[in-house]
C-alpha cells in the first residue's frame, strides 16, 4: 500500500504499513539474537547467577546508545528517546552538545568565581556549593538546535528515528543551589541586571543571562539523578536555567559576572540569533516552546498485528506545565486528547499515552502539544 | 577538635574516626545555635559565610570578557598587515585562505549589501559573516582572544588578537587598511547590522511569533 506523504506536520508522524504479516518489531529496537547454547544452559532456574557488583550494568540484550554526530570537537549526541520509558533520561545517557569538546577537571581545584556589581567578590569551592541548603528539581534540558532536521525543508527526511529528529533533549532530576541564593551571598547590588555565565571548557562559552532569572529558578547544579554531574553534562557544576535554551545553561561553570548590559557575546550574537522575515535578528529568546514527540510507534517500528496498541511520547515546553496533548491517527482531520501520566511538571518531559485500536489500515500518526500559558504547539506550515 | 569532614559523596574519599563524629557533631551543634540556618529564600537577609573572598589577582586571571563599550579589552594594538600574514598560519587551515572557503564558519563577505534576508531565505544561512552578520566588533576580540585557534584557545597575545581582530575587519570592508586596532579604536567601530538586532519583546499565549 502507498504510504502517505504529509510534509506539512512538525509533529512526529509514524506511517504504518497496511500489509498483513508485517514483521514483528521491539520497542527497544533490537532483538534477542540467537546463542547458540543449548536450552538447558539458557535456563536460569537451572544454573547459578553472577554475584554482586559494585557498578551495576545493563543486560546484555539491552542496547541503548546516543547517536553521535561526527564534528569533533565541536559535536553532539542524542538520547535514544523511542528507547526510553517514564520521563527520566539516564544519566549516562544524556543528550550532549559542547562547543571545544568534554574538558577534564578535577573536583579538588575546582571554583565558582563571582564578581561584578556584588559588595563581597566571592569564590565557592565545590563544597562550599554544597553546604548551601540543596534543592532538587526534575526539569528538561534541550538544545536550542533540537528538531533542526524536521524543521529545515532542506534536510527533511521520512526516514528519521525520534532520536534523530528530536533527541538532543533529556530530562533528570537536578540537585543543586539556587543561584539566588548565590547573589544574596555575595551582595548582588541592585541595579545589576545581567550576568555573564562563563564556562571552563576549551570554548570558555559565555552567555549573558538576565539576573530575573537568577531571582527566579536558576540553579547551580552539581547533581543529575542522584549523583554527581556526567562530564559531558557539566562536572563537577553547571548552571541550569529551567525552560531556556541549552546553550545558555552553562556548562562547567567557573565564573558569574554581575552588570548592567548584556555583554554581547558571540554565542548571543553570531550564533543563537533567530533572524526573522522582517529583516532582524532576535536576540536573547531564551525560552523553549512547547513540543511533542510520538516515540511509539516510530520509524522503523512495525506493528505485527492489528487490535490495541499504545501510543506514547513526550511533550515539555519552558513555559511551565504541559495541559494537554491531543492524537491523531488519520493526519490531522480528527484528535482525541491523549493521557498525561503522573506527575506532570513544570519544564519537564511529560509522557503522554493513548490506547488506539488499530484496524489494519495506514495512518498517520500525529500528537500536538499545549502549555498552560494556551500556547498550542504548531505544525511546520503554521 | 574534630577532623575536617571531607565530602563523601563518591568524589572525593574521606573518613573519620568514632570519635572524630561526636567532636564534629558537638562542634556542629555549637555553630548551629549561632548559625540562622534558613533556606533558599534567605527571607532574613542572612548569608551563610561559606566560600571565601576573592582577590583581585583570582578575578583579574579568569575576567577576560569584553563588553561592547570596550571595557575589559586588553592594552596592545594591531594592524592588518600582521592581522594578515597571523590569518594565514593560524586561522586559514580551518577558515579558508581569504575566509570564505571553509570548511569551517565564514568569516568574510559583505553580500548581501542591501537588507537582510536571513530569516526570508534560507540559502543564506551559511552566508552570514562577521561583516553583514556581526553586531559587535568587540565581540571579535572576546571570542578570538577566549576562543581560538580551535586546537590552542587562549594561546594568542593580545596584540596577535588586535592584529586578526583588524585583518578580519578589513576584509569585511569595516576598517581601511592602515587602521590600527587597540582598546581605543576598536569599540568605535561600528558594524553594519548593529541596529539589526533586537530583543526578544514577544508576549506569551496560543501563538508567538
Amino acid at each position: 500500500m502507498a504510504n502517505k506523504k504529509d510534509k506539512t506536520s512538525l509533529s512526529r508522524r509514524a506511517l504504518i504499513a497496511g500489509a498483513a504479516g508485517a514483521i514483528g518489531s521491539t520497542v527497544l529496537g533490537d532483538t534477542e539474537k540467537a546463542s547458540g547454547q543449548s536450552p538447558a544452559a539458557q535456563d536460569p532456574t537451572k544454573v547459578l547467577g553472577d554475584p554482586p557488583t559494585s557498578v551495576g550494568e545493563r543486560s546484555a540484550h539491552v542496547h541503548l546508545q546516543r547517536t553521535v554526530s561526527r564534528s569533533y570537537p565541536s559535536a553532539s549526541s542524542g538520547s535514544p528517546l523511542q528507547d526510553l520509558d517514564g520521563i527520566i533520561t539516564p544519566s549516562d545517557l544524556h543528550f550532549e552538545r559542547h562547543h571545544g569538546g568534554v574538558p577534564t577537571i578535577d573536583p579538588a581545584n575546582y571554583a565558582l568565581l563571582i564578581h561584578g556589581m556584588v559588595d563581597r567578590p566571592m569564590m565557592f569551592s565545590l563544597h562550599d556549593l554544597r553546604r548551601f541548603p540543596a534543592e532538587s528539581r526534575i526539569y528538561f534540558v534541550e538544545c536550542s538546535g533540537n528538531g533542526f532536521r524536521g524543521f529545515r525543508a532542506s534536510s527533511f527526511r521520512e526516514d528519521l528515528t525520534p532520536q534523530q529528529i528530536d533527541g538532543l533533549t533529556s530530562t533528570s532530576e537536578w540537585t543543586g543551589v539556587p543561584v539566588k541564593t548565590l547573589f544574596n551571598e555575595v551582595g548582588v547590588r541592585p541595579d545589576a541586571t545581567w550576568f555573564l555565565a562563563e564556562g571552563m571548557d576549551a570554548a570558555v562559552l559565555t552567555r549573558s543571562i538576565p539576573v530575573e532569572k537568577a531571582l527566579d529558578d536558576a540553579l547551580i547544579v552539581y547533581a543529575q539523578n542522584g549523583e554527581p554531574l556526567r562530564p559531558e553534562n557539566g562536572f563537577p557544576a553547571r548552571l541550569l536555567l529551567p525552560g531556556w535554551e541549552g546553550n545558555a545553561c552553562v556548562k562547567w561553570i567557573r565564573r558569574l559576572e554581575l552588570a548592567d548590559a548584556p555583554f554581547m557575546s558571540r554565542q548571543e550574537t553570531s550564533k543563537y540569533s533567530d533572524p526573522l522575515a522582517d529583516c532582524t535578528a532576535r536576540i536573547f529568546s531564551f525560552e523553549m516552546d512547547a513540543k511533542s514527540i510520538i516515540t511509539f510507534p516510530a520509524y522503523p517500528d512495525t506493528l505485527s498485528e492489528r487490535g490495541y496498541w499504545e501510543i506514547s511520547g513526550i511533550a515539555w515546553t519552558g513555559r511551565g506545565k504541559i495541559t494537554r496533548v491531543e492524537i491523531s491517527t488519520d493526519g490531522g482531520s480528527t484528535w482525541d486528547d491523549a493521557e498525561l501520566q503522573d506527575p506532570v511538571l513544570p519544564k519537564c518531559h511529560t509522557r503522554f499515552r493513548y490506547l488506539w485500536q488499530w484496524n489494519g489500515g495506514n495512518a498517520l500518526l500525529m500528537s500536538r502539544a499545549h502549555d498552560e500559558t494556551g500556547y498550542v504547539q504548531p505544525t511546520l506550515e503554521q | 577538635m574534630a577532623r575536617q569532614i571531607r565530602w563523601k559523596r563518591g568524589v572525593w574519599v574521606g573518613g573519620m574516626s568514632w570519635r572524630d563524629a561526636v567532636l564534629g557533631i558537638a562542634f556542629l551543634c555549637a555553630g548551629c545555635s549561632q548559625d540562622q540556618g534558613r533556606r533558599a529564600e534567605n527571607e532574613d537577609g542572612s548569608r551563610f559565610g561559606f566560600g571565601r573572598h576573592a582577590t583581585p589577582e583570582q578575578i583579574a586571571a579568569w575576567d577576560i570578557d569584553v563588553m561592547p563599550d570596550g571595557t575589559g579589552l586588553s592594552n596592545g594594538e594591531g594592524t592588518v598587515a600582521a592581522g594578515e600574514r597571523l590569518y594565514e598560519a593560524t586561522c586559514a587551515a580551518c577558515h579558508g585562505a581569504t575566509g570564505i572557503e571553509g570548511p569551517n564558519d565564514r568569516l568574510v563577505g559583505r553580500e548581501p549589501r542591501e537588507g537582510f534576508p536571513f530569516g526570508q531565505d534560507p540559502s543564506f544561512s551559511r552566508m552570514r559573516t562577521i561583516g553583514n552578520y556581526w553586531p559587535y566588533a568587540t565581540t571579535l576580540y572576546d571570542y578570538i582572544n577566549r576562543a581560538m585557534p580551535f586546537d590552542r584557545p587562549g594561546s594568542l597575545e593580545p596584540d596577535d588578537v588586535y592584529s586578526l581582530v583588524a585583518f578580519l575587519l578589513h576584509a569585511n570592508e569595516i576598517i581601511a587598511e592602515h587602521d590600527v586596532m587597540n582598546a581605543t579604536t576598536l569599540p568605535a567601530v561600528v558594524m553594519p547590522a548593529r541596529d539589526r538586532f533586537v530583543r526578544d519583546n514577544r508576549r506569551g499565549g496560543p501563538e508567538i511569533r
